[in-house]
């Protein structure tokens, strides 16, 4: 029990091969069984919301992304729009994912599944740990395009109690409101986060949605 | 012993010396940008504008500065003294170390400027960028730093370097504080090539959860804790000059958290998509955990009866005490929130982020600080410059603790309730305001501690003329 063979491989290599295998392997081979959905057949169908993009930014559009409204460009736009999730870290303060508990199925629509996170887009995965905002596993639909643009611009100016940082470089010409675009990166996120919760098809119980939430069509 | 193990001093105290200043030096860093998130929640952020000190990104240097760079160094500093010292025989070899000491500095600036520039990896406590992302359509760009790499390739160094001596010691029983060491180095290695490659290349979704989860606990659990630990199993008899109170104790602490402790992980996911079994095993071995930690606690406490006078007149048994106070409730603590009931409140919350603070500062910044209140002076060869000041530095790094924590516990509660109850988020964020705020001012008092103990240590490493200071007098 003193010794340094026991307690390098007994408590250092077993103990930890334990943990992996039921803490680790156990989901993992749970969970394997479910098709894992590769990025080109997400992107084959291009959202209504990064079409409307391309007409609401066209110079922008054509110039970063010179394709079109296409699948190729969609798919570039969510691998870059995740990219640019990760390194401002809106994952350490929304969350990416929703409990069966707390009203948050009422609050933010359907409680997460496990197969909802078998796809190309989640290496690694973006559950967080924190929400300082709202979760956005659901956000598609729940805020316009021009929502976005102005809440990327300054949250404060939409949200007025928001903490939201701005994000001015996601704008080209960002020393000047009035001729300030969308750029690459602005294009991108607004297209994730609009794709966040797209394949989900019941809507949740909110005051925009009282029929739903009355039991009616 | 040979000749050529005495030809070199047993401990390279610069290298000791270097770590400990390098580690001062990047939680100043770590702290600079607490302060700077904790102004982004009162609406007033300085640098709205700066592209690389937007405060996402700026929060990412916070939490890895003070793992890698501060806990890390001085941890490693504080190894460098104690192994050689318990096994009789120095270190690997002298430039080895001294490789590591800048290996290491290297990889904290280059996480620096990977997270700053947006580089950085969707790992939590392990943003360190991963240099390549095959999946990744900008390649090029990505590719520029593979520090996730060099930081395993620092590690395996690090285990080589400080396993040599434990194990041409060749001694039948090893003294507790390797039973830790030992197991820690092989654990870290372990621990780090899991979480940083397997959910970012092999395992997505909710298993990749799992796998993080294990990641983030394990860091804490099997690096920080077991050096942590065996730091104190240590220095603490030495200092009061007395041995640990069981022997028995010390083996269950150490095999008990060596079971348990890894098993904990999911706990940082819970009412996710992860499979629930591995939900309820993480909840039950963390409550066991909570066992774990008193056996160990109990027996420092009952190495101190009877020595509670250096309580009192020695700072860094207060340091390591009090850490052990904080240590022992952020476990207790642990063992309530995890349950399902508790987390359907609290996650999420500030409750959560009010605990790692005292985890992470509370107890091993508290330790770490005591062994470098320890050592400076021996290392230095000069007395401190001033005692006072170190004084200073005790109570304000105490007190903006304790108000950081109940403040974030309480503003935790308050954003969960709210949430549960269908307010609107707005109302969750102006409830939250004037914790915020209070937390800032805490937070404010812990960073200017800090800045005066540095003061401290650079004014006696260059051997100023220490200040006068009264000797004590009764009241």
């Amino acid at each position: 029990m003193e010794r340094f063979s026991t307690v390098f491989l007994v408590a250092g290599v077993v103990f930890f091969a334990f943990s992996v295998w039921v803490m680790a392997w156990l989901p993992i081979a749970h969970l394997r069984d479910i098709p894992d959905t590769n990025l080109d057949v997400i992107s084959e169908k291009v959202s209504p919301e990064f079409a409307q993009l391309a007409e609401m930014f066209p110079e922008s559009f054509a110039k970063y992304y010179p394709a079109g409204v296409t699948p190729a460009s969609f798919k570039k736009a969510l691998r870059r729009g995740r990219d640019t999730y990760i390194a401002e870290a809106c994952w350490h303060c929304h969350s990416q994912f929703i409990r069966p508990v707390s009203n948050e199925a009422i609050r933010f629509g359907a409680v997460s599944q496990a197969g909802e996170y078998q796809n190309d887009l989640q290496f690694p995965h973006l559950f967080g740990t924190r929400r300082v905002g709202p979760d956005l596993i659901r956000e598609h639909g729940v805020h316009t395009n021009d929502w976005h643009v102005a809440h990327f611009w300054n949250p404060a100016d939409v949200v007025p109690t928001s903490v939201m940082p701005r994000y001015p470089w996601f704008f080209d010409n960002a020393a000047d409101p009035d001729t300030a675009t969308l750029n690459e990166r602005g294009i991108a996120i607004i297209t994730y986060v609009q794709w966040l919760g797209s394949w989900v098809t019941s809507y949740p119980a909110t005051l925009y949605n009282l029929d739903a939430a009355n039991g009616g069509a | 012993m040979t000749a050529q193990t005495l030809e070199r001093p047993l401990v390279d105290e610069g290298v000791v010396k270097a770590f400990f200043a390098a580690g001062m030096l990047f939680f100043l860093v770590s702290l600079a940008g607490g302060f700077l998130f904790s102004l982004q929640f009162l609406q007033q952020y300085p640098f709205p504008n700066i592209e690389w000190l937007s405060p996402g990104r700026v929060r990412m240097v916070h939490t890895n500065m003070v793992a890698y760079g501060f806990l890390t160094n001085v941890f490693l500093g504080a190894m460098s003294w104690s192994i050689p010292r318990l096994t009789g025989r120095p270190l690997l070899f002298g430039r080895l170390a001294w490789l590591l000491f800048w290996v290491w500095q290297a990889i904290l600036l280059l996480t620096m400027i990977g997270i700053l520039t947006g580089h950085a990896q969707a790992t939590e406590w392990g943003e360190t960028p991963t240099g390549f992302r095959p999946n990744s359509f900008n390649l090029a760009d990505m590719n520029w730093a593979p520090v996730d790499i060099l930081v395993v390739v620092a590690f395996l160094l690090v285990s080589i370097h400080m396993y040599t001596p434990i194990l041409k010691a060749r001694e039948k029983s090893m003294y507790v504080t390797l039973w830790y060491f030992s197991a820690a180095f092989i654990w870290t290695a372990l621990t780090y090539v899991m979480g940083n490659f397997f959910p970012e290349y092999f395992v997505p979704g909710a298993a990749g959860a799992a796998i993080t989860g294990l990641y983030i606990h394990d860091l804490v659990g099997l690096f920080v804790t077991p050096v942590g630990w065996g730091l104190m199993y240590y220095f603490v008899p030495l200092i009061i000059e007395k041995p640990i109170w069981s022997h028995g104790l010390s083996l269950i602490g150490f095999w008990a958290l060596a079971f348990f402790y890894p098993l904990n992980g999911v706990h940082h996911f819970l009412w996710s998509p992860i499979p629930m079994y591995a939900q309820y095993g993480a909840v039950i071995s963390t409550i066991a955990v909570e066992v774990v930690v008193t056996t160990v606690v109990v027996n420092f406490f009952a190495t101190l009866v009877g020595s509670g006078q250096y309580l009192r007149d020695n700072l860094t048994i207060r340091w390591f005490y009090t850490g052990m106070i904080f240590y022992f409730t952020t476990c207790l603590q642990c063992a309530v929130h995890t349950t399902l009931t508790v987390q359907k409140i609290i996650h999420f919350t500030d409750w959560v982020v009010g605990h790692s603070h005292l985890v992470m500062f509370g107890v091993f910044g508290f330790w770490s600080l005591g062994i470098i209140l320890h050592l400076w002076p021996k290392l230095t060869g000069n007395a401190w410059y001033s005692e006072r000041l170190n004084h200073w530095h005790f109570w304000l790094s105490a007190i903006g603790l304790f108000v950081m924590f109940w403040d974030l516990t309480i503003a935790g509660l308050i954003q969960g309730f709210l949430w549960q109850s269908l307010a609107l988020w707005e109302q969750s964020l102006i409830a939250s305001v004037p914790y915020w705020a209070v937390r800032a001012v805490a937070g404010t008092a812990i960073v200017i501690a800090q800045f005066l103990f540095a003061f401290n240590m650079w004014m006696t490493a260059r051997g100023a003329e220490p200040l006068y200071r009264p000797a004590a007098q009764p009241a």
